[in-house]
C-alpha cells in the first residue's frame, strides 16, 4: 500500500520535473497569449486602458466590410506568397540539380548559395535597399539596361518585385539543401534505366525525379508557404510597406493596427483571421503533397 | 545521378554556369563591402566601382554610435541562454512524453505539434500584455524566457522523434545497475541525443540571433538592444547616410557569417535531418 503510494508520488515528481518546465514556458508564452488573443478579438481594447468592452463580432464585420487596408494587405500577401513560393522553389530546385552534377566546385558553391540565408531578414532588407536605390542605378548608368533604371522601390510594382527578389535570394539556398538531400537518394539504376530507354531530361524529371522527391517538395512547400505568409522583417527594412501601403503584408497591417493605431482589439481580430488562413492553407498543402509521395 | 560518366565538356559548361550564378549571388555583398570603405561623395558618384581611396573611419564611427560591443554581447547572451534552456527543457519533456505515453502526455505532445502552425504575428499583441504582467518586459532574462516558449514546441517535436529510436534495453540495463530515473536521463539518454541537440542549437541560433520583431516588442531600452535592434535604430537615425550605414551592416552581418562558415557542415546536415523528420 505505502509502496504503491510512494511509487505514485515518485511518478508525479518525475512528471513535474521532466515536463513541467517545458510546459510552463509553453503555456505562458504561447498558449495563454493565443487564448487571450481570441478573447481580445471580440473586444475594443486599446492596449493602454484597463477598460475592455465586449463588442461581439463588430471587429470582424468591420474587417470584412469596411477595412481597405486589410483587404489590400491580404491581396498583397497572397500575390507575394504565390510568386515567392513558385520562384524560390524553382530556383532552389534548379540549384540542387546543378550541384548534384559532378562539378568540382560543388561544396564551395553550396556554401555561397546558402550564405544569404544565415543573415536575418532585417539586415538583408537594408542591404538590398542600398542595392536597389544606389547599386542598380549605377549599373543602369554604366550599361544602359532599362531594368536597372526602373524606379526601384519607388512604386508598387518595383516594390513588390524588390521584396520578391530579396526573398528568393534569401530562401533558395535553404530549399536547395533539402532538394539536394532528396536528389541524392534517387537510386542511380532508375536514372540509368531511363537513359537506356532513351528518356530525355524532361521525361526523367517528370516521371522519376519529381515523384521520388515529393517528401522534399512537401517540406519545401510548407516552409515557403508559411514563411511567405509571415513575411515581415524584409518588408520592414526594405519598403516599410510603402509607397502608400502598396507593399504592406498582413503581418505589418496587424503590427501597425496594434502598436501604432493602438486598436488592439481590431488587431487581434485580424491576427485571428491570419492564423486561421495560414493554418488551413499549410494543412491542406501538407495533406495534398503527402498523398503524392511514393516509394522508390 | 550520372555518377558513372566522368568530367565531360557538358559538365564543364555546367560548372562555369554554376560559378557565374554563384558570383551573381555574391554581388550584393560586393556592393556593401566596397561602399562601406568609401567617402560619402565617392559613394554617391561611383557606387559600383572600387573606392578611389579607402576610408576606414566609417567603421570606428559606427562602432561607437551603435555601441557595437554592447549589442554584440546582448545578442550573445540571449542566443546562448535561450539555446541552453530550449535544448534542456525540450529534451527532458520529449523523453518523458515518449516513455510515458498516457492521455495527458499525448495531449501535451499534440499541443506542441499544433502550436507549430501558429504564426508569431498572430499572438504578438497579447504576448506583450502577458510579458508585461509577468515582468518580462525590458530585460534580457525576460526575452530569453520568451524564446523558451517559442522554441520549445519544435525542439520537443524533433527530440521526440529521436528518443523513440533509442532502444529501451539501454535504459533498462542502467536501472538494473541502480540508476535513478533522473540518472538514466542525464547520464544515458541526454548524451545519446547529442546529434539532435547540435542540430537544434544551430538552427535556433540562426533564428534567435537574427530575430527582430520579438525583441523589438519586448525590449524598448536602448542599452539592452541586440544587433538587429541596434541596426534598425541606427538606420532610423542616419537615413540615407550610406557610408556609415553600410559599415554598420558589415558589422551586423559579420558574426553570423563567421559562425556559419565554421559550422556550415553541421548546419547543412542539420537542415537535412530536420526536414526529413519534419
Amino acid at each position: 500500500m505505502i509502496q504503491t503510494r510512494r511509487k505514485k508520488l515518485s511518478e508525479w515528481v518525475q512528471q513535474l520535473y521532466f515536463v513541467g518546465p517545458a510546459l510552463f514556458f509553453f503555456v505562458l508564452i504561447v498558449l495563454i497569449p493565443f487564448v487571450m488573443g481570441m478573447y481580445y478579438s471580440f473586444t475594443n481594447w486599446n492596449g493602454v486602458s484597463n477598460e475592455v468592452t465586449w463588442v461581439g463580432l463588430d471587429n470582424f464585420i468591420k474587417i470584412f466590410t469596411d477595412d481597405a487596408n486589410f483587404a489590400n494587405a491580404f491581396g498583397f500577401t497572397v500575390k507575394f506568397t504565390v510568386t515567392a513560393v513558385l520562384l524560390t522553389n524553382a530556383v532552389g530546385f534548379g540549384l540542387a540539380l546543378l550541384l548534384t552534377r559532378q562539378i568540382r566546385t560543388r561544396n564551395a558553391l553550396r556554401t555561397i548559395f546558402f550564405l544569404p540565408n544565415v543573415i536575418g531578414g532585417l539586415l538583408l532588407g537594408f542591404i538590398w535597399q542600398f542595392i536597389f536605390t544606389k547599386g542598380f542605378s549605377a549599373v543602369g548608368e554604366a550599361t544602359g539596361i532599362g531594368f536597372f533604371n526602373l524606379p526601384w522601390l519607388g512604386d508598387a510594382q518595383t516594390g513588390f518585385w524588390g521584396i520578391v527578389i530579396v526573398s528568393v535570394w534569401q530562401g533558395a539556398g535553404y530549399l536547395m539543401v533539402i532538394y539536394i538531400a532528396g536528389l541524392i537518394n534517387i537510386p542511380n539504376e532508375l536514372i540509368e534505366a531511363a537513359d537506356i530507354d532513351g528518356a530525355n531530361f524532361l521525361q526523367k524529371l517528370k516521371n522519376i525525379i519529381v515523384p521520388l522527391i515529393m517528401p522534399a517538395v512537401t517540406v519545401c512547400l510548407f516552409l515557403t508557404i508559411s514563411n511567405s505568409f509571415k513575411v515581415f522583417d524584409v518588408v520592414y527594412s526594405l519598403t516599410r510597406g510603402g509607397p502608400y501601403k502598396s507593399t504592406e503584408p498582413v503581418t505589418m497591417d496587424i503590427y501597425f493596427e496594434a502598436f501604432t493605431n493602438n486598436r488592439m482589439g481590431l488587431g487581434a481580430a485580424k491576427a485571428l483571421i491570419f492564423f486561421l488562413v495560414v493554418a488551413t492553407i499549410t494543412l491542406i498543402q501538407v495533406v495534398i503533397t503527402k498523398r503524392k509521395e511514393v516509394q522508390a | 545521378m550520372g555518377a558513372a560518366r566522368g568530367y565531360t565538356l557538358r559538365t564543364l559548361v555546367i560548372e562555369i554556369a554554376a560559378i557565374l550564378l554563384a558570383l551573381l549571388f555574391l554581388v550584393p555583398f560586393y556592393f556593401v563591402l566596397v561602399n562601406s570603405v568609401k567617402s560619402f561623395a565617392d559613394l554617391l558618384m561611383n557606387s559600383a566601382g572600387l573606392p578611389k581611396e579607402f576610408v576606414w573611419t566609417n567603421y570606428p564611427k559606427v562602432w561607437n554610435v551603435i555601441n557595437y560591443p554592447k549589442a554584440f554581447l546582448n545578442s550573445l547572451i540571449v542566443t546562448v541562454f535561450a539555446n541552453l534552456g530550449i535544448a534542456v527543457f525540450s529534451s527532458m519533456a520529449a523523453y518523458r512524453l515518449v516513455r510515458h505515453p498516457n492521455k495527458i502526455n499525448n495531449l501535451i505532445f499534440g499541443l506542441f505539434v499544433a502550436a507549430m502552425v501558429i504564426p508569431f504575428q498572430s499572438i504578438m499583441i497579447p504576448l506583450v500584455k502577458v510579458a508585461n504582467v509577468a515582468g518580462l518586459l525590458n530585460s534580457l532574462p525576460g526575452l530569453i524566457i520568451c524564446y523558451f516558449g517559442f522554441g520549445i514546441s519544435l525542439a520537443a517535436f524533433l527530440f521526440h522523434g529521436f528518443v523513440k529510436a533509442i532502444p529501451l534495453e539501454i535504459e533498462e540495463a542502467a536501472i538494473v545497475d541502480g540508476a535513478s530515473p533522473y540518472g538514466v536521463f542525464w547520464r544515458i539518454v541526454f548524451p545519446l541525443l547529442k546529434p539532435m541537440t547540435v542540430t537544434i542549437i544551430l538552427l535556433n541560433s540562426l533564428w534567435i540571433w537574427n530575430d527582430f520583431l520579438l525583441p523589438s516588442l519586448v525590449i524598448p531600452d536602448a542599452s539592452l538592444r541586440t544587433i538587429p535592434l541596434a541596426t534598425s535604430a541606427f538606420f532610423a537615425q542616419y537615413t540615407k547616410q550610406w557610408d556609415l550605414a553600410l559599415a554598420g551592416l558589415v558589422l551586423g552581418v559579420t558574426p553570423i557569417v563567421i559562425f556559419f562558415l565554421f559550422m556550415q557542415r553541421h548546419i547543412i546536415e542539420g537542415i537535412t535531418a530536420g526536414s526529413v523528420k519534419g
